[in-house]
């Protein structure tokens, strides 16, 4: 029996490695430590319900499990074959009880590629990744196909790249092995910089393995033998599970000289970044490991003919590389049937935000938003109306109930003002301000802009300065159309992928919120109650029963009133924090 | 750069010029250089960067320029307890900002500062990748999942005696 505890980021934030000891502890105890095996995973997904713990071979699904639940799944369920209810997922709508993760909504869409291993192999162990498959691809195409014949199925898989710009993959290859040079490298993308996703943290952590040994296929494909990893240095537990990884493939042969005994020579260095979000672009990346700042260049000369040091360079993502064993082992047919006419095989999301179901999932290409909100992601927490979902990131833009039914793929999201970018898919209710959200973002692109052309370092800075205006109720037609030309001259005119799409969320809110930016500056209302310029909050007499909640919770100590007696806020004071309208539990505080 | 000018110990500055010839004082790896420095100092003041720039055959605003290009490095020492409040976007949906706001009320210091105590630095951090546990706010190592603003005190309350 395997006990297979969730070992991602998310879970060990929530003591997931105190539960992964006592589970060691109790088995010893128990004196079965020859039987049953405990084994920390990488991430399961499903972050909403950690941590997880899933027993193997019975699939049963634990979720949310304390440190102090050890003792309770050891005796009743590994010693008398009972599970233990109260540690079973309920599906919050129809209220049934669910032991497998199979029969969940969560993953009942959801289909596994780039994470198959990931919550089911132990990262730290290279034999379990062998025992799925891992490294046959490699051994295949170093002695059975010529770098030409094996660029050619990644061609026929049609996979595009995962990390934003969608570019196809095998193409990209070809380009960089037809360039003669002495020297090429290899470069994984890590740095995954887009505020609120995390997949490929996750496989990473969760199957490192895999990005290796495609790292490596790549490496032949065009030539090259060295391959860089750049990783943010904020990922310690990925960076260790990936250093782990790659001692382990050394002392295997699987990196090194001459690899599989075919004369093929490949090893992987880990480069750190250091927070910069504009070093996801491929040219700002290879000069920032190349010890400068992370500034962008223009676009030619391509990394694959000028890139690290000069020598042609391919650089793709954590995600794309994670997908490119299994298309190796299956086949290109079988990826590329997978998925929509232009977009093939599947896509990793984060789902986060106003949902109940928060988590790291793996869907078709061609599965529609609302597949993934209303299904996977199991709806709108606390019951509230779903308002707009942001994809792509700060380059991506926010999509509302009308464009709920397309399918997703990289062509659909752009036609719809979106994007893809690297997956980040952030669920908005009723509550959130479109007016805040684009300035939330824009906020992100100021501080992130590398300041090297103009249009991006000032133009973005201006836009912010004029949603602020807007969210201050300080607002006038006259700057709703700034707002819109500066976003199409930034678009138009910015030399990286940053500036070009930063005017994004700006843009597609007011395309699809227009009313709302509308009574910002007309009535000077924020209808979401979320601009504290423009909201008050005040006691409704005849609701307040004086329990003081308010004034107890209140952080400036501007409410005032005896028990039982009804309570005053002092406007000159109030900070509009909202704690009293979170607080009272009688509906007797109004924002307005 | 910072005014006050400080004394590097003659220790750290041995360590600091050890790290340099581990890279071969290449300055293709003054990236790698800075992150181990700021793991000996925890900031990284002029004079660090001084040292850095000599060892590497740099010029000192070269240094300067990627020091205050990435997040990651800091001109400004840590609080003993440095708190992070991620302000990615999944925390901010679920009211990241009103937590960071709190934080700064209570502590009276602006994000990216340190109180005069020397105890506490608040700073913005992007995502963690704990999104379910949103908003995420971080005191050195320790995570704390779902911090409303009035859950502030009571984390603040755990280091009052530390």
């Amino acid at each position: 029996m395997h006990l297979l505890v969730c070992g991602g980021t998310g879970c060990h934030a929530s003591a997931s490695n105190q539960l992964l000891e006592n589970l060691k502890q109790e088995v010893a105890d128990k004196d079965l430590a020859g039987e049953i095996q405990v084994i920390s995973t990488g991430c399961f997904g499903f972050c909403e319900k950690g941590p997880i713990v899933k027993i193997i071979p019975d699939n049963t699904f634990y979720t949310e499990v304390k440190p102090d639940d050890a003792t309770e799944i050891v005796q009743e369920h590994v010693i008398k074959g009972r599970q233990v209810k109260r540690l079973l997922y309920t599906d919050p709508v129809k209220k049934t009880v669910i032991s497998e993760s199979k029969d969940m909504g969560f993953y009942k869409k959801q289909l596994r590629i780039a994470l198959r291993n990931c919550g089911f192999i132990n990262p730290e162990d290279i034999d379990e990744y062998i025992a799925a498959d891992g490294y046959i691809a490699l051994g295949n195409v170093l002695t059975e196909m010529s770098p030409e014949e094996a660029t050619k199925v990644m061609i026929d898989s049609g996979l595009r790249g995962r990390g934003g710009g969608g570019f196809p993959t095998g193409v990209k290859w070809d380009i960089a092995r037809k360039v003669e040079s002495g020297q090429k490298y290899v470069v994984c993308n890590a740095d995954e910089g887009d505020p609120g996703a995390f997949m490929d943290r996750s496989i990473l952590e969760g199957d490192p393995h895999s990005v290796i040994e495609a790292m490596a296929i790549n490496g032949y494909c065009i030539g090259a033998d060295k391959g860089l990893v750049y990783i943010r240095a904020e990922y310690p537990l990925a960076i260790e599970r990936l250093k782990i990884a790659l001692d382990q493939a050394r002392e295997y042969g699987l990196l090194g000289e001459d690899i599989f005994g075919t004369g093929f020579n490949f090893d992987i260095e880990i480069r750190y970044g250091a927070g910069a979000f504009v070093c996801g672009e491929e040219t700002a990346l290879i000069h920032s490991m190349e010890g400068h700042r992370g500034e962008p260049t223009f676009k030619p000369p391509f990394p694959a003919q000028s890139g690290y040091l000069g020598k042609p360079t391919n650089v793709n993502n954590v995600e794309t590389f994670a997908n490119i064993p299994v298309i190796y082992n299956k086949g290109a047919k079988w990826f590329a049937s997978i998925g929509t006419e232009k977009s093939k095989g599947t896509k990793v999301f984060a789902l986060a935000g106003k949902i109940n179901n928060v988590g790291l999932i793996e869907v078709p290409m061609g599965t529609t938003l609302r597949e993934v909100i209303f299904e996977i992601g199991g709806g709108i927490k606390d019951g509230k109306k779903f308002k707009a979902v942001q994809t792509g990131g700060p380059s991506g833009g926010c999509l509302t109930e009308k464009h709920l039914d397309t399918p997703i793929d990289f062509d659909n999201l752009l036609e719809s003002g979106s994007m893809m970018g690297s997956g980040g898919m952030i669920v908005m209710d009723e509550d959130d301000c479109m007016v805040s959200v684009a300035r939330f973002y824009l906020d992100f692109t100021v501080e992130e802009s590398c300041g090297k052309c103009t249009p991006c370092r000032v133009g973005n800075k201006r836009l912010y300065e004029l949603l602020e205006v807007i969210s201050k109720g300080n607002g006038t037609h006259a700057e709703l159309d700034k707002l819109r030309n500066l976003s199409e001259v930034i678009k138009d005119t910015s030399l990286c992928g940053l500036g070009q799409t930063s005017p994004n969320p700006v843009l597609s809110t007011m395309d699809n919120f227009w009313d709302e930016y509308l009574t910002h500056i007309e009535d000077k209302r924020c209808p979401a109650g979320q601009c504290k310029d423009l909201i008050r909050y005040e006691v409704i007499e005849e609701n307040c029963v004086g329990c003081t909640a308010c004034a107890r919770n209140c952080p400036v100590n501007c409410i005032s009133g005896e028990r039982k007696e009804i309570h005053y806020i002092d406007q000159s004071l109030c900070i509009k924090c909202g704690a009293c309208f979170d607080k009272c539990k009688f509906n007797a505080i109004s924002v307005s | 750069m910072s005014a006050i000018k400080i004394k590097l110990r003659e220790n750290d500055l041995k360590q600091l010029k050890e790290v340099c010839e581990s890279f071969n004082n290449d300055p293709g790896e003054l990236i790698n250089v800075l992150h181990k420095a700021q793991g000996i100092f925890g900031y990284l003041p002029a004079e660090v960067q001084e040292v850095v720039a000599q060892e590497l055959k740099v010029p000192v605003a070269k240094v300067y320029g990627v020091v205050t290009f990435y997040s990651f490095f800091t001109m400004v020492p840590r609080g003993k307890y440095p708190i992070s409040v991620c302000t990615g976007t999944a925390c901010y949906v679920r009211g990241a900002e009103k937590v960071l706001d709190e934080f700064k009320r209570i502590l009276k210091v602006p994000v990216g500062e340190t109180t005069s105590d020397g105890k506490f630095s608040i700073a913005g951090l992007r995502c963690v990748g704990a999104c379910g546990l949103a908003p995420v706010v971080l005191v050195g190592d320790k995570t704390y999942g779902r911090v409303a603003p009035d859950g502030v005190k009571e984390i603040l309350k755990e280091y009052e005696d530390k």
